[in-house]
């Protein structure tokens, strides 16, 4: 599969009412790749991503996918190439696994076509992928938060598109399921050459993850690339505005951040 | 080292997974078909009830005479003139109000969300009497107050309720107060007139089929044949605004002409039934819940909440009619059944911790 897709903000600002959030960013996001996101409360992280995805008008500037910009795309063919899983998304009372993955065909369908194999094929790789084929019968009001996560990508997934935005899907999750997700996410990216950008909250989980590192701070890009070269003390104290240490994992060898407060401080 | 775990055996393969979907699926499409079918039965068990059964009692023999436009003794004028454009209105207000209702509990994502409670059908309804007691005004033009009141109404609940916080939660009670306010206007439009009857009052407060006529029949049926495909040409986007509006834009719905077209549509559906019948209780926020329970929470309810629309106000009018000793408009029945299902819909959303 190929996954060449050029996604890139331009002058991007973006605001709620009379508040700017995003003011004038660039970004560009590499394809086949997986992007992470990462900046204090309220900098704009989902609201950038909110954009991306054409549910967030800019006010100036624009994204641009392969050439063409988001917000004047059908909504349709947008939907087959980009797909988006937003932090809280509604499961409908009682709707099934199966249901609920299925509605991730929506795009692929028109008003009066019939349900294809293909549709169900798509809906079986997705519950394979998501290891989810087990639940495929139950209410998804009933299952854990690690579950329900692994269903919504699943539904994503179902949606067959080459670039995927998640707005922290470990939000909620306890330590095992996050990794658990973001493992599934690698999988995909490695497997199929998805690209993946996300928001994500945990700074070293962000970093270990990524290919390439994005710090948002105060609605624009601090800093962007390789996770070694974003993830640094001065980075964090600029952007968190926090004093730490940065080491590598000895496992991933990837950077770690370390916070520093203002007691724990071993006596010399 | 964790070992990755599996709940399914690696002999899984996708095309199994596939064909269990598949057969998942015709079940569920099986299920509503069934259930489409035995409403669509029902109803023209009733509809052929309610043409026979009366103060004098017609045989099918009779009645079916009259349809075809025979000249039978007695029975072409009760049932021609009298019990059939009260039936055929019966359905057609009751598929309006059933589609309507569940439009609007869809889109709200929530089940007191229906034009009935929040105030649209008492503004169509206040309209609509307004517009026949004080103005004079009669057919069509009635419509067009109803139509317009409706729309007015539901954009100032919508202004209303979207300054802050949770809008769903906030458009219902600010609904809920709009419609008391409205009630309130078409008692003081009925005191006004000069001389009204008990009955015509009643149909503007809770609903009657009293008086039906072949006049009132054809403005509904045209909303309803037009404004009905309209609605069910955007049921599949609908139901994918169901997952919130987020991930229905992520799926490739255009949310906000989505809602526009929907509301308008909703809001006209309502406004002619409203027009013709006055607001029959409780048919729009009853049939969508009621329909949902039998076809179970996959696809779109549009088609089964009408049917039980109409089933609902076919029977409600006949019970009023021939069961009560004496005879009550069809809103004062639909009242007595949707009244319980309102306060028990409110006790069940508290115990779940829930706001409305």
């Amino acid at each position: 599969m190929t996954a060449s897709h050029t996604l890139v903000a331009e002058q991007l600002t973006l605001g709620y009412g009379d508040r700017s959030v995003i003011e004038e960013l660039d970004l560009s996001v590499p394809p086949g790749k997986i992007t992470t996101i990462v900046g204090p409360n309220a900098c704009g992280k989902s609201t950038l991503l909110r954009s991306m995805s054409r549910l967030l008008a800019p006010r100036a500037g624009q994204v641009v996918l392969d050439g063409a910009s988001v917000h004047r795309m059908p909504a349709k063919q947008l939907a087959r190439t980009l797909g988006l899983l937003p932090q809280s998304p509604i499961a409908p009372e009682g709707i099934t696994v199966a249901d609920l993955v299925g509605r991730g065909r929506h795009p692929h369908q028109g008003i009066f076509t019939r349900w294809t194999r293909e549709d169900d094929e798509a809906v079986a790789e997705a519950l394979l992928a998501t290891d989810t084929v087990a639940l495929a019968d139950r209410a998804v009001d009933e299952l854990s938060g690690g579950q329900r996560q692994r269903v919504w990508i699943a539904m994503a997934l179902a949606q067959h598109t080459d670039l995927l935005l998640l707005d922290e899907p470990t939000t909620f999750l306890d330590v095992s399921h996050q990794v658990e997700v973001l493992d599934l996410l690698t999988d995909l990216n490695r497997r199929r050459g998805t690209t993946i950008v996300m928001v994500l909250h945990e700074l070293n989980l962000a970093a270990r993850y990524a290919d390439h590192l994005i710090a948002l701070s105060g609605g624009r890009v601090h800093s962007a690339g390789d996770p070694t070269s974003v993830l640094t003390p001065t980075m964090v104290q600029s952007v968190f505005g926090i004093e730490s240490q940065v080491i590598v994992d000895p496992t991933s060898g990837k950077p770690l951040m370390l916070p520093i407060g203002r007691h724990h401080m071993r006596q010399p | 080292m964790t070992v990755q775990t599996s709940t399914h055996s690696p002999a899984t393969s996708m095309d199994d997974v596939a064909t269990a979907i598949a057969r998942g699926r015709g079940r569920r499409h099986r299920r509503r078909r069934g259930v489409i079918v035995v409403l669509t039965t029902l109803i023209v068990l009733m509809f052929a009830v309610s043409l026979m059964v009366g103060n004098t009692f017609y045989p099918l023999g009779d009645v079916i005479g009259v349809i075809l436009g025979q000249d039978v003794d007695g029975a072409t004028f009760t049932v021609g003139r009298l019990r059939l454009p009260r039936a055929v209105l019966a359905v057609i207000v009751g598929l309006s109000f059933g589609v309507a209702g569940v439009t609007f509990q869809t889109m709200l994502r929530n089940p007191l969300a229906s034009p009935d409670i929040i105030g649209i059908s008492a503004g169509a309804s206040a309209a609509a009497a307004f517009a026949i007691i004080v103005l004079g005004l009669s057919g069509t033009m009635v419509s067009v107050f109803a139509i317009v009141a409706g729309l007015v109404v539901t954009v100032v609940i919508y202004l209303l309720s979207t300054s802050s916080g949770s809008a769903g939660t906030r458009l219902i009670l600010i609904g809920i107060g709009i419609a008391a306010m409205l009630e309130a206007l078409t008692q003081y439009v009925l005191s006004r007139a000069g001389q009204w009857e008990l009955q015509e009052a009643l149909r503007w407060l809770t609903g009657s089929l009293n008086g039906s006529t072949w006049n009132q029949v054809l403005p509904t049926l045209a909303a309803l044949i037009v404004l009905g495909a309209l609605l069910l040409s955007r049921s599949r986007d609908l139901d994918a605004m169901r997952l919130g509006e987020d991930t229905a834009s992520a799926l490739g719905v255009r949310v906000d002409r989505t809602r526009l077209i929907v509301v308008i549509a909703a809001v006209g559906l309502i406004a002619f039934a409203t027009a013709a019948t006055g607001p029959i209780a409780f048919v729009a926020f009853l049939a969508g819940p009621i329909a949902a329970r039998i076809v179970g929470p996959h696809g779109s309810m549009l088609i089964p909440s009408a049917l039980v629309g109409a089933l609902l106000v076919l029977v409600a009018d006949f019970v009023g009619q021939n069961l009560v000793g004496m005879r009550y408009p069809v809103g004062i029945v639909t009242g007595v059944l949707g009244a319980p299902y309102l306060v028990y819909l409110i006790i069940r959303t508290n115990r779940a911790g829930g706001s409305l």
